[in-house]
């Protein structure tokens, strides 16, 4: 066996010089201080991405993105297809659990300042893979063509229709037409399980790549951590144990609280009470909320959305703003946007649930 | 001579830039043109029977079918028919009638109208679209105001 192995080895090694690579690997060493915690969120976030690649190919085979068919379809996963109702309830909670996790994986990063030179660009794409993972939850939200997906999805789109001159464009490109229609669903469909995987896998490769090149980041500061362990294998086992820890939890969430499908959507019935979009939109939405009609002769809503947007090109540009971290120093100011960024989202998430309604 | 060189170097650096540039945008416009929708050519309905007379109660309200739009039909305790588009002005949910309030709900964002169409709390930036409504033979029909 040893042998074999070696041969192989060997074989790639005159082709491909992967002898560089692999000592690359096990020579590479994880810092461990206090906060090494969070070096295992970005796995985890990647755990539950494998996850969704591989439910979302299942769920393929029998799903239909038609409204005539789409919400029987998923009725069908859910009551006929053995295990239906497990794989389609991983594929909710496991969506659920990548985005909270991506979540997590930014704020700590922002605050342990983990993007200042050399990992700007690490930074940048993870926030684009932030973003994208946004898409693939709104996406995917419409598919089973339910009531509540059917009006969330209404309303989201027509947001985009108070942006001057071209929103219109924005909502036909979306809508596929004026309406939220078949179109929606066949265009919706088309971008969560062809368009967003190409481009988020392109993106995550090159996200990963730059990691392991650069390494683990230590905070300012604590230039000197002596202790680390090897990347290989110590580093890596860790993250398998922190991986079964996570697949456990999604399997009891997802056997124990099956995720609901609802009530067929029917573009000609009123919109029933409690229409809401998934929890991650919901800090934005209750924003939206907040503004008043107008703001002297303007929109309040196309205000809020241009301060959302700006925000969005902020968030990305963090690592060349904050020039404090970058000279190694520590930067108060970014710590206090990423604290109250923190508590703002979690905060209003939480109120949108109990308190806003 | 070195000048005429670079002179004709950047010329033909235009040339190139300028064609890769001319062959891109050839390649994108159909590509644009295809991902949005082309215009829905089925005409709006001139007028649609909403319902039949005798078949609402007072006080009550229905989704009728606009063409690929829905309506709302509302039959007041007085005993009139009023008729709205009922595309909520605020972001596009469908509202319905409240025999308790005698008003026009929304419920995606708990806006209200009067039974005029009137905006009057709530998101809703502005009134329903009112539609004509008139009896032929015992249908209650429906049209857009021109
Ligand atoms: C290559 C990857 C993926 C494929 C092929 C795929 C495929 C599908 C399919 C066929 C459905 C419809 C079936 C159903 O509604 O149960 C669906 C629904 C959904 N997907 Fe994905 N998906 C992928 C990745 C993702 C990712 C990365 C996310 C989120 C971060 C996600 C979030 C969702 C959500 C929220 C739903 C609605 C679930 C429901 O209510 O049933 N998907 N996906
Ligand atoms: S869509 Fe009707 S109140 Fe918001």
């Amino acid at each position: 066996m040893k042998t074999y192995t070696t041969n192989l080895i060997n074989w790639l090694d005159k082709r491909y010089n992967i002898k560089e690579i692999i000592g690359f690997i096990t020579e590479k060493k994880v810092p461990i201080y206090k906060h090494t915690i969070w070096y295992y969120m970005g796995g985890i976030t990647l755990l539950f991405f494998i996850i969704q690649v591989l439910t979302g190919i299942l769920l393929l085979l029998y799903y239909r993105p038609t409204p005539e068919e789409a919400f029987e379809s998923v009725q069908f996963i859910m009551t006929q297809v053995h295990y239906g109702w497990l794989i389609r309830s991983i594929h909710s909670w496991s969506a659920n659990l990548m985005i909270l996790f991506a979540f997590i994986h930014m704020f700590s990063v922002l605050l342990l300042k983990s993007y200042r030179p050399p990992r700007e660009l690490t930074w940048v794409t993870g926030v684009l893979l932030m973003y994208i993972s946004l898409a693939f939850g709104f996406t995917g939200y419409l598919l089973p063509w339910n009531e509540l997906s059917f009006f969330a999805t209404k309303v989201g789109t027509d947001i985009a229709g108070v942006i001057p001159f071209i929103g219109k464009f924005i909502i036909r490109f979306l809508r596929g037409g004026e309406d939220v229609t078949g179109a929606t669903l066949t265009r919706l469909f088309g971008f969560h399980v062809a368009v967003l995987p190409g481009v988020i896998i392109v993106i995550l490769v090159i996200h990963l790549l730059m990691v392991q090149r650069q390494g683990m980041s230590k905070p300012i500061g604590l230039k000197e951590v002596k202790k680390g362990m090897l990347f290989f294998p110590d580093f890596f086992l860790r993250d398998l144990l922190g991986w079964l820890f996570a697949v456990g939890i999604l399997a009891a969430l997802a056997a124990i609280f099956p995720w609901e499908l609802g009530q067929k959507a029917d573009p000609f019935s009123s919109a029933p009470e409690g229409i809401a979009p998934e929890w991650y939109f919901l800090f934005m939405f209750q924003t939206l909320k907040f503004f008043p009609a107008r703001i002297l002769i303007l929109d309040g809503e196309v205000i809020a959305v241009f301060i959302f947007a700006a925000l969005g090109i902020f968030w990305i540009l963090i690592p060349f703003l904050d020039t404090k971290a970058r000279r190694e120093q520590k930067s108060p100011i970014f710590t206090t946007i990423g604290i109250f960024a923190i508590l703002y989202v979690g905060i209003i998430t939480i109120l949108s649930y109990f308190v806003f309604k | 001579m070195e000048e005429r060189n670079t002179s004709r170097k950047s010329f033909i650096n235009y040339l190139l830039g300028g064609g890769f540039t001319l062959v891109a945008a050839s390649f994108l416009y159909p590509i644009v043109r295809f991902v949005l929708p082309p215009k829905s050519t089925e005409a709006e309905p001139m007028a649609v029977s909403a319902g039949k007379v005798g078949e609402m109660h007072l006080n009550s309200g229905k989704i009728f079918k606009f063409g690929r739009k829905p309506g709302l039909l509302i039959y007041t305790e007085q005993g009139e028919y009023q008729a709205f588009m009922a595309t909520c002005t605020h972001l596009d949910c469908i509202v319905q009638f409240r025999n308790d309030s005698e008003s026009i709900w929304c419920a995606c964002h708990n806006g209200y109208y009067d039974l005029n169409g009137n905006n009057i709390s709530g998101p809703p930036p502005r009134p329903l679209e009112r539609l004509n409504v008139f009896i032929k033979d015992d249908d209650i029909m429906v049209s857009k105001i021109t």
